[in-house]
């Protein structure tokens, strides 16, 4: 390869257009999804404990920290979703074009804050 | 390039099928969990109700090796493309994996109760 070649590696400097920024979204709720199954495993083996371990899991989610936690997991969940679903409608070869997927990315960026507010407003 | 033998189906193809198949049961058991808990009054006799069905045991179960498969790889991937060094990547998977397979023997303890 030619070692000459302008090399601009400044993250910094980067565009990243719209759909990059839901792919690298796409990743991070994945992870945040993944490490969150531990906290809503927790919950439902708790709940599922007894009569008194629903009651525990009722009184610790009317903490704020245990309720941002679940608004974090729940975030992540429903973005994930969201973009999974843009992802299956490409496999169906629908918004496939420049123009179309980066209308499909807005309309996942649109559509994920709605329902995270949403989700919001249920949790609290 | 890295070498493929960490990926689950062999082969991009294979991954590509299982990524998407675990994603339609994820996608369906999110759904029905979140309808459940958003429009039914949720309290100790339905929840426990709902997770007694033999039917439910098994979609979550079913659900859990979903998370398993889907995560699986899905974190692969990410992994291989940005962590470079073999030995921090595979430590990192084997951690993955190993978390992975906690998530689903916990879950059926908590299902079946053992």
């Amino acid at each position: 390869m030619n070692s000459k070649r302008p090399v601009n590696l400044d993250l910094g400097k980067f565009h990243f257009p719209l759909p990059a920024i839901t792919s690298i979204l796409h990743r991070i709720s994945g992870i945040i999804i993944f490490v969150g199954v531990a906290f809503l495993l927790y919950g439902l083996d708790l709940s599922l404990s007894g009569e008194d371990g629903y009651a525990r899991v009722s009184e610790l989610l009317d903490s704020f920290l245990a309720k941002l936690i679940i608004w974090g997991i729940l975030s992540a969940l429903l973005y994930h979703l969201v973009a999974g679903i843009k992802h299956l409608l490409m496999d169906m070869g629908i918004a496939e074009e420049l123009e179309s997927g980066l209308l499909a990315s807005k309309i996942t960026v649109v559509v994920s804050i709605v329902l995270i507010i949403l989700a919001g407003v249920w949790v609290w | 390039m890295v070498s493929s033998v960490t990926n689950l189906g062999r082969s991009g193809v294979f991954d590509w099928l299982i990524q998407r198949v675990t994603a339609y049961v994820l996608a369906l058991y999110t759904l029905f969990l979140l309808g459940f808990m958003v429009f039914s009054d949720v309290n100790y006799e339905t929840w426990t109700a709902l997770f007694s069905q033999t039917w439910f045991r098994i979609f979550t179960l079913l659900a859990l090796l979903s998370i398993g498969a889907h995560a699986w790889v899905g974190l692969w991937t990410v992994t291989t493309d940005y962590i470079k060094a073999m030995a921090p990547r595979f430590l990192v998977q084997a951690l993955c994996g190993l978390t992975m397979f906690v998530y689903v023997i916990w879950g059926i303890q908590i299902l079946w109760g053992l």
